[in-house]
C-alpha cells in the first residue's frame, strides 16, 4: 500500500470514525477530556504506524482499541488524585438502560450534551466542530476568523462547566427532545451559513469544508433520528443549497445571484437527493403533519431548483410558501425575502412598498438594501437605487457579495 | 447533586400576594419530590454589612460589598441529579416567584 493509500485510509477513519470513537470513550470513561484527548492521540498514533503497519484490516476497532488504551495510561498516570475528586469529575448517566434503538447511539448523545442549552452559541459551535466533527482547534479558529487561544480555552471552560454543572451525557427526555434537536439544528444551520457565506475580508466566499462538514453532520443526525421532519427538512435544504454552491461565485470571485446561475452545472445528484427529501415531508404535510421552518425553506429551495431556466420559475407557490413561512415566523428578515419573490410575481413597485415597511428593523441588515437597490434599479430610480448599492457594500462582509454589489452599482446609468 | 438557585431582581418591590402564594405552591411540590434543601427570601441589600475579620480587630462596614441594579432577592438550594432537572425546576421557580433566576451548582 503506497503512501497516498495510507493517507486516503486515515482522512477516512478520520471522517468516519472520530465521533464513534470520543463517543464511546466519553460513555466508558465519563469524562469529555479524557475521551478527546485518547481519541487524538489514537489517530496520531495511526499516522505514525500505519505507513509502515499496514492498515489494520478494522481501522475503527483499532482505534477505538489503541483511544481506550491511552485513556487507561492517562487515567493511571493522574491515580494520585483523590477519589472523591476523580468521582465528582465523571460525566452522568443516571438513567436506567433504555431499550437500544435507533435512538441509543453513544454519537448522538455526545451531539446533545455538545448542544446543550446551558452553553452559548458560539460554544455550542465549537465543541460541536471539536468533539463530533472531529475539527482541530486551529481549523475551527480558521473557519471562524477567531484566535486560536479563544477557541482553545472556549473549549475547556465549556468541558469543565459540563462536569461542574453537571450538564447530563444522554439523549434528551422525550418532553424534551422537539426543542433539544432543534437546538442542535440551529448550531449545524450556523455552521452551515458561516461556510456558505462566509465573512470577512480575505477569506474564501464559500468555505466547503464547514457546508461539508454541516451536511455531514446533519446526515448522521438524520440516520439517527429518521422520523423528525426538521431534520430532513434542513439536510434536504442544505443538499439544495450546496447544489449550487459551484455556480454561485464566478470566475474573477463575484456573487453570481440565482436568476444569473449557470443551472446547467448545479448538482443533479444533490438535487435528486433534496428532492427525494422535500417529497417525503410534502406526503407527511399532505398527512396532516404541519411543516416546521426548514421544510418549508427546502421546499421553495426546490421549486428553484426544479426550474430548468429562471424563467420557468413558479413563483406564485414560491409566494405561497413565504406565506407559510411568515405565518411560523413572523420575522422582518421572512417578510424581506418574500416581498424579494412578490417582485417576481407583482413587479419591482409592490415589492418596494413592502420593503418600505421593513426599513425601521432592517436598517443595519444588508441584504435589505441590495434587494432595495435592485428593486430602485429596475424601476430606473438610479440616483436612489446608487445610495442603497452604497449602504449594501459598506454593510456586506462577504468578499463575492461586495464585488458584485459594487459592479451593479458602477453600470448604473 | 446540590444548586444553588439565586433570584434576581432590580424593582425593589417585595414579593405580591399572588407570587407569596405561587411561590408557597412550587416550594410544596420541591418537597414532595426530594428536591428541597432550603429556600428563603432576603432583606433589601441597603440592610446588608461587610466584615472584614482578617486583621486583629473585625471592621465593619455599612452596606453591601458589591452595588448593582440587580441583586440577589433570595435562594433556593436544590437537590437534583443534573442540569437538566435543576434548568426545569429552575424555570419552574422563576415562573413561580416572577423573577429571573441564577442556576449554580455546588462543588
Amino acid at each position: 500500500m503506497n503512501v497516498a493509500d495510507v493517507q486516503e485510509a486515515i482522512t477516512q477513519a478520520h471522517r468516519g470514525e472520530w465521533a464513534r470513537v470520543v463517543a464511546s470513550l466519553a460513555k466508558r470513561f465519563g469524562d469529555l477530556d479524557i475521551a478527546e484527548d485518547a481519541a487524538a492521540e489514537a489517530f496520531a498514533t495511526a499516522v505514525e504506524r500505519w505507513p509502515a503497519e499496514g492498515v489494520p484490516p478494522n481501522p475503527g476497532a483499532w482505534l477505538t482499541t489503541t483511544a481506550n488504551r491511552k485513556a487507561i495510561d492517562r487515567i493511571r498516570r493522574e491515580n494520585k488524585r483523590d477519589d472523591k475528586h476523580k468521582e465528582a469529575q465523571l460525566l452522568h448517566d443516571d438513567d436506567p438502560p433504555e431499550p437500544l434503538g435507533a435512538i441509543d447511539d453513544e454519537r448522538l448523545r455526545l451531539i446533545f450534551t455538545c448542544c446543550h442549552p446551558a452553553l452559548a452559541m458560539e460554544t455550542r459551535v465549537a465543541l460541536t466542530l471539536r468533539m463530533v466533527a472531529g475539527l482541530t482547534v486551529p481549523e475551527i479558529a480558521r473557519a471562524f476568523l477567531a484566535q486560536e487561544t479563544a477557541v482553545g480555552q472556549r473549549i475547556t471552560r465549556a468541558k469543565a462547566k459540563i462536569t461542574a454543572a453537571r450538564i447530563p451525557y444522554r439523549v434528551p427526555s422525550a418532553e424534551d427532545l422537539p426543542a433539544r434537536v432543534s437546538g442542535v439544528l440551529a448550531v449545524l444551520f450556523l455552521v452551515f451559513n458561516e461556510g456558505y457565506l462566509a465573512t470577512g475580508p480575505g477569506t474564501d466566499p464559500v468555505r466547503h469544508d464547514l457546508t461539508a462538514e454541516a451536511i455531514r453532520l446533519t446526515r448522521l443526525i438524520r440516520a439517527l433520528l429518521p422520523q423528525d421532519g426538521e431534520v430532513a427538512g434542513l439536510l434536504a435544504l442544505m443538499l439544495l443549497t450546496e447544489s449550487r454552491r459551484t455556480t454561485r461565485v464566478s470566475a474573477s470571485g463575484e456573487l453570481v445571484p440565482l436568476g444569473e446561475q449557470d443551472r446547467g452545472a448545479w448538482n443533479p445528484a444533490l438535487i435528486g437527493e433534496g428532492h427525494r427529501l422535500v417529497r417525503e415531508r410534502l406526503a407527511a404535510a399532505a398527512a396532516g403533519v404541519a411543516p416546521g421552518r426548514y421544510q418549508i425553506l427546502a421546499a421553495i429551495s426546490a421549486v428553484h431548483t426544479s426550474a430548468r431556466d429562471v424563467r420557468d420559475t413558479d413563483w406564485s407557490q414560491v409566494v405561497a410558501l413565504y406565506d407559510q413561512l411568515v405565518r411560523l415566523d413572523p420575522s422582518p428578515i421572512v417578510a424581506l425575502n418574500r416581498a424579494i419573490a412578490v417582485a417576481e410575481l407583482d413587479g419591482p413597485e409592490v415589492a418596494l412598498a413592502a420593503i418600505g415597511r421593513l426599513e425601521h428593523r432592517l436598517a443595519g441588515y444588508h441584504p435589505y438594501h441590495a434587494a432595495r437597490a435592485d428593486l430602485l434599479r429596475r424601476l430606473g430610480r438610479s440616483q436612489q437605487s446608487r445610495a442603497a448599492y452604497d449602504k449594501a457594500i459598506e454593510l456586506a462582509g462577504n468578499t463575492a457579495e461586495t464585488a458584485y454589489l459594487t459592479r451593479r452599482r458602477d453600470q448604473l446609468g | 447533586m446540590r444548586y444553588l438557585v439565586s433570584v434576581i431582581t432590580d424593582t425593589g418591590a417585595l414579593a405580591t400576594p399572588d407570587e407569596d402564594a405561587a411561590i408557597d405552591v412550587f416550594n410544596d411540590r420541591l418537597q414532595a419530590d426530594g428536591h428541597w434543601v432550603f429556600a428563603g427570601g432576603l432583606a433589601a441589600p441597603s440592610s446588608a454589612t461587610v466584615i472584614d475579620g482578617r486583621g486583629e480587630e473585625p471592621i465593619f462596614t455599612d452596606g453591601p460589598f458589591v452595588e448593582s441594579k440587580e441583586y440577589l432577592a433570595g435562594f433556593w438550594i436544590m437537590e437534583a441529579r443534573d442540569l437538566d432537572v435543576a434548568l426545569r425546576l429552575a424555570a419552574e421557580g422563576s415562573k413561580a416567584c416572577n423573577r429571573k433566576v441564577e442556576v449554580r451548582p455546588f462543588l
